[in-house]
């Protein structure tokens, strides 16, 4: 199911004009595919396997005994870089970061998915004001994440609205601990829930009325309904937007960067320490052995959720399932 | 829609009908929640961009009396704001229009035409689009500072084609799968060769689909964050969300919020407008592909 695209309704329509064509067809197709092949080599491809390479290296620093001169270049050590990141102080501020980022994708995602069902539900059932909320929806999409870790920075201040709804001392979220980890959580939910019901509802549609109304005629109940009908017949749908989901959350920057800010304990994210590492201490070395880990870990994610729940990536995203 | 379900409901049997009209008020509660829920975050930045600095901390729910303060401020000339907008313009603008020209043939051939290691070619583009973004930068970024391109145009849009193109290709490419493929065939049929019919037929017919592609794509490509803000640090070159993430206040510790809402709603109004246009068309695009 996941990877034979379109194969089915082709070869039969192809065939009459096959002979003379298919040669044709190779040649065109991979004129048109091959400037894409390029692109992707030369900033996908390319940047993996020089991350994985400067992973084993370090920059010089110091003096050179036998010389006097200050070193420069690059030595290469080992695996160093991938050793460091879990002893000592590195070690202990990478562990945490990289706890902070699994927590962060498990709630964030958990909470969306949720919140994300309950919408599309709702939107499902209503049918007038579908425009308005449609718009709506996409209002938390389009705002770019660094602006919207700014617009609950300045919510979340210590006498900013955040403060002044809820009963009680005032919180500082925007310090450190776990009401900035909240934070986080919640800005990142506000910003993609809707996205996540937006797909749902799509998944939604495409269940035809007549298994509900025979769900209806055998007595079913709406909870029962829900959890024998729908929740199976969008699973394809919700698998997919909960991987991409969690595969984005596993990545997540810019919401922690502007809201919270870096170098905070309990949210800095593991691309965060790659980018001060890389940024702010050009530690290219470093900073890359964090980069390909998160490669390794987001791969393994993908691998075990496709395997395990049996996402139809391939299929979903090319609107096959439609 | 509605036409099509009413005559169903009325069938009903009589048992749930009460039950029925005690909850019909329900979705809309629901409605009314999730517009409140999407719109509230926003709706708080636009009333805080139009609060005069001194009433900054006002918790009021519209700002007395409103003032465009907070504007001239972003736009005043030390913050460098304006010519970060035209900044963010040229390159979500040069990204998307790159993309969209080597995106749209890629597409076409995957949608339409038969190949060897089509599946394979489609994978590879898939898994493109799931890696983490840090793993590309970081390499970039020592190529760039190898060969001079920190602070360029040019190293902003190209890391920017990683995220960009697969998520180009793949709405493409749902669109192209959705057009009638018998409209090709009569072209064929009328002696066009693929390019021709590419060219003649679907083209003119994926238009639609080629414009929503260069919305959803400039969006993404607008949000960019952590590209711009690693292989950036001349204020002349940084983008719109760099630069008000960057605004400071008279002191370090003074964050100029007033200052930051309005940049931010003028960062967020032309998506918002985009969106309110093309709603459907995009919501269409983004369930269609799937993508982020």
């Amino acid at each position: 199911m996941s990877t034979v695209v379109g194969a089915p309704e082709k070869p039969d329509r192809v065939k009459p004009a096959r002979t003379s064509r298919k040669e044709g067809t190779g040649k065109l197709a991979g004129l048109l595919v091959s400037p894409t092949l390029l692109v992707l080599g030369l900033v996908v491809a390319y940047p993996i396997v020089a991350a994985v390479r400067l992973a084993f290296y370090q920059r010089n620093e110091g003096i050179d005994p036998e010389t006097g001169l200050l070193e420069s270049g690059d030595k290469f050590v080992g695996i160093d870089n991938f050793a460091d990141m879990f002893r000592g102080d590195t070690g202990a501020r990478f562990l945490n970061a990289l706890w902070n980022t699994t927590s962060f994708t498990l709630a964030a995602v958990t909470l969306e998915v949720i919140l994300g069902v309950l919408m599309a539900l709702v939107m499902h059932k209503a049918f007038k004001g579908r425009a308005l909320v449609r718009a709506s929806i996409l209002v938390p999409w389009a705002v770019p994440t660094a602006i919207a870790g700014i617009l609950w920075r300045w919510i979340f201040q210590a006498d900013g609205v955040a403060n002044d709804l809820l009963p009680g001392d005032p919180v500082l979220w925007t310090t450190d601990g776990p009401q900035a980890w909240l934070a986080v959580v919640i800005a990142d939910t506000w910003k993609t829930a809707p996205f996540i019901g937006l797909l749902v509802l799509a998944g939604l549609q495409v269940i035809s009325n007549e298994v509900y109304e025979a769900a209806k005629l055998d007595g079913a109940s709406p909870w029962r309904t829900f959890w024998s009908i729908t929740l199976p017949l969008v699973k394809p749908t919700l698998m997919v937007a909960v991987l991409f989901r969690i595969l984005d959350t596993l990545r997540m920057f810019d919401l922690p960067y502007t809201l919270i800010g870096p170098g905070k304990n309990s949210t800095d994210t593991v691309t965060i320490l790659a980018f001060e590492e890389a940024v702010k201490f050009t530690k290219y070395g470093p900073a890359s052995a964090y980069a390909v880990f998160l490669f390794v870990y987001v791969a393994a994610v993908a691998f075990v959720f496709v395997k395990l729940l049996g996402a139809d990536v391939v299929g979903a995203r090319t609107g096959r399932n439609r | 829609m509605t036409a099509a379900t009413a005559p169903v409901k009325a069938d009903r049997p009589a048992p749930a009908k009460p039950q029925r009209s005690r909850w019909a008020w329900a979705p809309y509660l629901g409605i009314a929640a999730i517009v409140i829920y999407c719109l509230a975050p926003f709706y708080w930045m636009l009333v805080s961009s139009l609060r005069r600095t001194n009433d900054i901390f006002d918790s009021s729910a519209v700002p007395s009396p409103p003032s465009g303060d907070s504007y001239v401020a972003a736009f005043s000339a030390g913050n460098g704001f304006l010519r970060a907008l035209g900044n963010s313009f040229l390159v979500a603008g040069v990204t998307t229009v790159l993309v969209l020209l080597i995106g749209t043939l890629t597409a076409y051939a995957l949608a339409r035409l038969d190949f060897k290691f089509k599946n394979l070619v489609l994978a590879v583009i898939i898994t493109t689009s799931m890696f983490p973004g840090i793993s590309l930068l970081i390499p970039l970024l020592e190529l760039f500072s190898g060969i001079g391109w920190i602070n360029s145009y040019q190293a902003m849009i190209v890391p920017s084609m990683s995220f960009a193109l697969p998520l180009a290709v793949w709405n493409l490419t749902a669109f192209f799968r959705q057009m009638p493929i018998e409209l090709e065939e009569a072209a064929q049929i009328d002696g066009c060769t693929p390019a021709q019919a590419f060219r003649k037929v679907i083209l003119p017919l994926a238009a639609p689909g080629v414009f929503t592609t260069a919305i959803i794509t400039f969006i993404a490509s607008w949000n960019e964050f952590i590209i711009a803000l690693s292989v950036v640090n001349k204020k002349e070159l940084k983008t719109a969300p760099v630069i008000t993430s960057q605004f400071t206040g008279t002191t370090q510790f003074d964050a100029p919020f007033g200052t930051q809402m309005a940049a931010g709603v003028i960062v967020t109004i032309p998506l918002v407008i985009l969106v309110l246009l093309f709603q459907r068309r995009i919501v269409a695009g983004l369930t269609a592909g799937g993508v982020k």
